[in-house]
């Protein structure tokens, strides 16, 4: 029964392999991808269900006991993070459908599309540190191909840079995971957890954690964020925005798995670390989020400040900080989808991504607009929408810690989410129509369909917090409480 | 033993973040590639080297060699291959594409 837990990868991994022999017919291919990942949505509710009710599941593959073998593991953060990323996934297919291209479909788009969701399943799913770095590489390969295929000249400047600073991190992972090796001997997670329980984190683990640290602060853009702007903004929009809902999320992940269950001895060295790191990141991508003029700059730098945000809650290290950081990663998740979707219809309905060479779209197109503005809210915190629960628990956390500055900094930027959205919605949406009725270019009514549903999520996800309060708190318990998930995985 | 491979590592190491700091992407792809090369050595090394025979049941006499590192450089060394064969196609098309140095790339300029 609990093979359950490996569909979440094999699904995707599959799919895409029979999408390649299918690439001629296009309709075929998209039905087949929307359907998998419904599937795995399914099947991921059902696992978060299972869980409430038996406890952490794993899988051994093989049937080799943990400490040798590789295994699965899911825990409601997990499979919260699963359930989220199929879902987001299947809405960003449904725009690739209407926006991506005859070429680009022919191109094996949606293989790469479900290998990428594979490895970002997988991620989330494992128990096994270097399975990790074997998950990271699939979906970094895919993430390579998604950026470049096409092959418009921006796209090839950026995909260079972006390929190179991830085979310096996957080196760098690959690095650590020696030293980790060397110094403790195994590398599966509980294991390790016990381990370096036992030894209490001496310096050479803790200088090991540091170097994790990095690792996953370039993957995540977590103060090393030097190349995401120009990655993000060179993909089309259906990809863009699976890459700011997926990618940086991933590496986030990694850090909270990291901190919380394997290096949590020395949380004055660590922890205060990942706070400064933190803090610099909201200022930076606060800076960033303001001072350009390009849409797609502006939302990459969203992304920023929304990794800044989610490791103060790490930072802090209370439950209800946890809890925060929880809330607001999947929030972000879907919200960063739909802004990055939002976004890129503008840019193709204008024809240009300068907001102040865009004015009065709202006349020609309403809908949007009003969509724009609740993602705006959303993103800021506003209380109805799913963006404020999280922002106040991380803040009543960061309280309870006693730690004001990254308070400040968290609050601050939240002022500089907001004015960075309003300058586009007043920018573009307001004012005199420069589009005359003739020129106007039509909106595909149907391209506004996945902006819709995501937008209701982050509602729903705002009203119905009280429901989902449940699964956040069994996952703030089990990452605060490494026990229950080094017994879950060596018991018996 | 594991000292004169550490060091060889650490020579390796700076020798490709020099590669990688320089202004050709093709000197870049050649720092990636000895980078990967460090790292598959580092990982040797820190398994502990030649501590018993090969790892094949009935070759050694009793001792072997711990088989978990090269178990792992065997799958890295598969991603970082085709890693780098991907890049080099991405160097080769953005040659041919942009018609423009490499050079620019790597440093950053815009050339639109």
């Amino acid at each position: 029964m609990n093979n359950i837990l490996v569909f979440p990868m094999v699904i995707p991994l599959l799919t895409g392999i029979i999408l390649i022999f299918l690439r001629p017919f296009i309709r075929l291919q998209r039905w087949i991808s929307l359907g998998a990942m419904i599937v795995v949505s399914g099947l991921s509710i059902y696992m978060l269900e299972m869980i409430q009710t038996n406890g952490i599941i794993r899988l051994d593959f093989g049937n080799w006991k943990p400490p040798f073998g590789i295994l699965f593991v899911g825990d409601s953060f997990s499979i919260l993070l699963v359930l989220t990323a199929s879902i987001v996934t299947g809405i960003c297919l449904i725009y690739a459908f209407l926006s991506i291209g005859q070429e680009r479909e022919k191109m094996f788009f949606y293989p790469f599309v479900l290998f990428m969701v594979a490895g970002v399943n997988g991620s989330f799913l494992t128990g096994d540190l270097f399975n990790l770095y074997v998950c990271f590489e699939v979906m970094l390969l895919a993430s390579y191909v998604l950026i470049t295929l096409g092959g418009a000249k921006p796209q090839f400047r950026e995909s260079i840079k972006y390929v190179v600073i991830n085979v310096v991190s996957s080196w760098l992972f690959l690095v650590a995971i020696a030293y980790l090796y060397g110094a403790v001997g195994t590398l599966n997670m509980a294991h390790l957890s016990a381990r370096v329980a036992e030894a209490g984190q001496p310096p050479l683990v803790t200088v090991i954690s540091i170097l994790f640290l990095l690792v996953f602060g370039l993957k995540a853009g977590l103060l090393l964020y030097f190349w995401l702007p120009g990655s993000y903004s060179a993909p089309p929009t259906a990809v863009a925005a699976l890459f700011g809902a997926l990618l940086t999320k991933v590496g986030i992940y990694a850090i909270f798995r990291m901190f919380t269950l394997l290096f949590y001895h020395e949380p004055s060295i660590t922890h205060t670390l990942i706070g400064i790191m933190a803090g610099i990141t909201l200022v930076g991508g606060s800076l960033g989020a303001v001072a350009y003029k390009d849409i797609r700059q502006i939302v990459s730098y969203n992304v920023v400040i929304a990794v800044g945000f989610i490791l103060v809650g790490l930072a802090v290290a209370t439950p209800s900080a946890v809890e925060g950081s929880i809330y607001y990663l999947v929030h972000d998740m879907i919200v960063k989808a739909l802004l990055f979707l939002i976004a890129g219809t503008m840019i193709a309905l204008t024809g240009t991504a300068k907001i102040d060479r865009m004015s009065g779209l709202i006349r020609n197109y309403p809908l949007l607009g009003w969509l724009f503005f609740i993602v705006m809210l959303a993103l800021a915190g506003i209380p109805p929408l799913s963006g404020f629960i999280g922002k106040i628990l991380v803040g009543q956390g960061a309280v309870e810690g006693g730690n004001y500055v990254l308070l400040a900094l968290a609050m601050i930027s939240s002022i500089f989410v907001l004015y960075s959205l309003l300058r586009i919605f007043k920018n573009c949406f307001w004012g005199e129509t420069i589009i005359s009725e003739e020129e106007q270019v039509p909106l595909k009514k149907t391209l506004l369909i996945p902006c819709v549903i995501l937008t209701a999520l982050s509602i729903g996800l705002g009203l119905g917090a009280e429901n989902f309060a449940m699964y956040v708190k069994d996952a703030a318990t089990t990452l605060l409480n490494p026990s229950i998930y080094v017994e879950a995985v060596l018991g018996e | 033993m594991e000292t004169i491979i550490i060091i060889l590592a650490g020579v390796l190491v700076t020798v490709a973040t020099y590669l990688l700091l320089s202004k050709g992407v093709l000197r870049v792809i050649l720092g990636t590639a000895i980078l990967s090369h460090a790292a598959h050595l580092l990982l040797m090394s820190m398994g502990g080297l030649k501590t018993g025979g090969v790892p094949v049941i009935g070759e050694g006499d009793g001792t072997y060699t711990d088989a978990l590192p090269q178990a792992l450089i065997l799958t890295s060394i598969v991603i970082s291959f085709a890693v780098t064969a991907f890049l080099l196609v991405l160097a080769y098309r953005t040659h041919q594409e942009n018609k423009m140095d490499l050079s620019k790339i790597a440093r950053g300029l815009k050339n639109e």
